[in-house]
């Protein structure tokens, strides 16, 4: 079996879209391993209040963790030079203001860029809302890191999203274990793979037509 | 002079009745009014509707902390954003109480802070873009502006706000700490009667007029937290050891380490 991209890998490779002075929301899990390699100047903001905030804290930290400093999730974080807090309901201003890039896990993405991230189905309890909506609709940009297929080695990418859907035509960028893959206004446009990896490889795991860049490289950190 | 300072949480909460509607902000464990909502069991009022963005399951001893799901045996509606944990089975922790007739009522997490303010500002409802095309639409009026689809969302206006800041005046003019402010202010502009439980109660005039963040027209009651009561720093810095004992709320609270190279 080929060598799929690590969850680091994909992180560092997600990393490498943004730049200095880049405002970012990430979202829980694979997403959130992207503050690890991301270049300096870069600013964070967490959904429940704060802009600019510190190093997340690691285990060994935990007699620096204070319960007034976390984000979303409930990640413990350090105070920061220029940090601020401010309440729910600007955090929400901000974040559908279009001013935020935003990095997400998926459940599903289509070729038309609907997002399906909170709930495998069945009933609305089996997931948690949350935020998701929000930032999916009102984000500058929003990049989607995932493994490219499930488990189950299904598709990931497909044609339309059989799980609820977060929100219509949002996706910008999804960055795989396999592959990086653009979405514009004529379909999924695949711009990246794997070492190792071919075009035919990445379409066969990939349920809607992929186009191929003219310039399809390796990805590259 | 006014004074709005109660020398207990029991009296606090003495008037509500069966049936109101409280917004009890709880995005974190410590951002919560946990000792109004120990209040609020202990008079054992019914039929509640409870209005907070974060509804999670007690993970955690109850010596040590409490949140609004402890509620959930006084309560016949729930309007949240977050219902459960997800590596906890999300929302199956209340599905008990939804077959006993709770009804649960979902909206994204910015849907909920701008009811809230349209409660506040009383607003008919608003228009909102959030949602479109996603079970969020689902029974909601929906109209096109400009060329774009919205949906209809009404505002919420509790009866009842729980809050939490970290200093108060006896005016209830209040500053908050970190990520603490959550959502309480737009609760306590919403509701009818707010009800705050703060760290420190200072004189007027010790609180920098520049960095008052809620103005105390907005706040009716304030309790100081007790010595004994929940909230306090050594409580919560108890609750942080209990929970990194946890496997699963360890990887919550802390990031993983970079991979070494």
């Amino acid at each position: 079996m080929k060598q799929r991209l690590d969850r680091d890998v994909i992180a560092m490779r997600a990393g490498k879209e943004l730049k200095d002075g880049d405002y970012v929301n990430l979202g829980l899990g694979l997403p959130s391993l992207c503050a690890l390699y991301i270049p300096e100047g870069v600013i964070f903001q967490t959904e429940n209040g704060s802009l600019g905030y510190g190093q997340l804290l690691l285990e060994d930290e935990i007699e620096k963790a204070d319960f007034a400093y976390h984000d979303a999730q409930g990640r413990f974080c350090a105070l920061a030079p220029g940090m601020t807090f401010f309440d729910v309901l600007t955090s929400f201003a901000m974040i559908r203001s279009g001013r935020l890039i935003t990095i997400l896990g998926a459940l599903q993405v289509s070729e038309k860029g609907d997002l399906a991230n909170w709930n495998t189905g069945g009933d609305a309890l089996g997931g948690t809302l949350g935020g998701g909506m929000d930032l999916a609709y009102g984000s500058k940009r929003m990049i989607i890191t995932m493994e490219h297929s499930t488990k189950e080695g299904k598709p990931k990418i497909v044609k339309k999203c059989t799980y609820p859907l977060t929100a219509k035509e949002c996706v910008d960028l999804i960055v795989t274990d396999l592959a990086v893959i653009e979405v514009t206004s004529q379909g999924l446009l695949l711009r990246e793979v794997a070492p190792g990896w071919t075009a035919e490889e990445v379409q066969a795991l990939t349920e809607p037509k992929l186009r191929i860049a003219l310039d399809l490289k390796e990805i590259e950190l | 002079m006014l004074n709005k300072v109660l020398s207990s949480f029991d009296e606090a909460v003495a008037d509500i009745p069966d049936g109101a509607t409280i917004g009890i902000d709880s995005w974190g464990i410590s951002a919560t009014p946990q000792n109004l909502i120990a209040a609020l069991r202990r008079k054992g009022v019914k039929d509640l509707t409870i209005v907070t963005h974060c509804f999670i399951p007690m993970i955690f001893p109850e010596e040590q902390a409490i949140m609004p799901s402890v509620l959930l045996p006084q309560m016949k509606k729930l309007i949240a954003a977050v219902v459960g944990i997800q590596y906890l089975g999300a929302g199956a922790f209340v599905k008990e109480y939804v077959e006993k007739g709770l009804e649960v009522e979902l909206n994204t997490m910015g849907t909920l802070s701008s009811r809230l303010y349209a409660g506040a500002a009383r607003l008919g409802g608003f228009y909102n873009p959030v949602g479109i095309g996603t079970v969020i639409e689902k029974g909601k009026e929906k109209r096109v502006i400009d060329g774009k689809e919205y949906i209809f969302e009404k505002p919420i206006k509790p009866d009842y706000a729980f809050i939490l800041a970290h200093k108060a005046d006896i005016l209830g003019n209040l500053v908050y700490r970190g990520i603490h402010r959550g959502d309480h202010p737009v609760m306590a502009m919403a509701s009818k009667l707010t009800i705050v439980e703060v760290d420190e109660v200072v004189e007027v005039g010790e609180i920098d007029a520049e960095h008052v963040v809620t103005p105390g027209i907005f706040v009716d009651r304030i309790v100081k937290i007790p010595q004994d009561g929940f909230g306090t720093s050594h409580r919560l810095r108890e609750l942080i050891r209990t929970l990194g004992e946890i496997e699963a709320s360890r990887k919550m609270m802390f990031r993983e380490a970079p991979l070494k190279t």
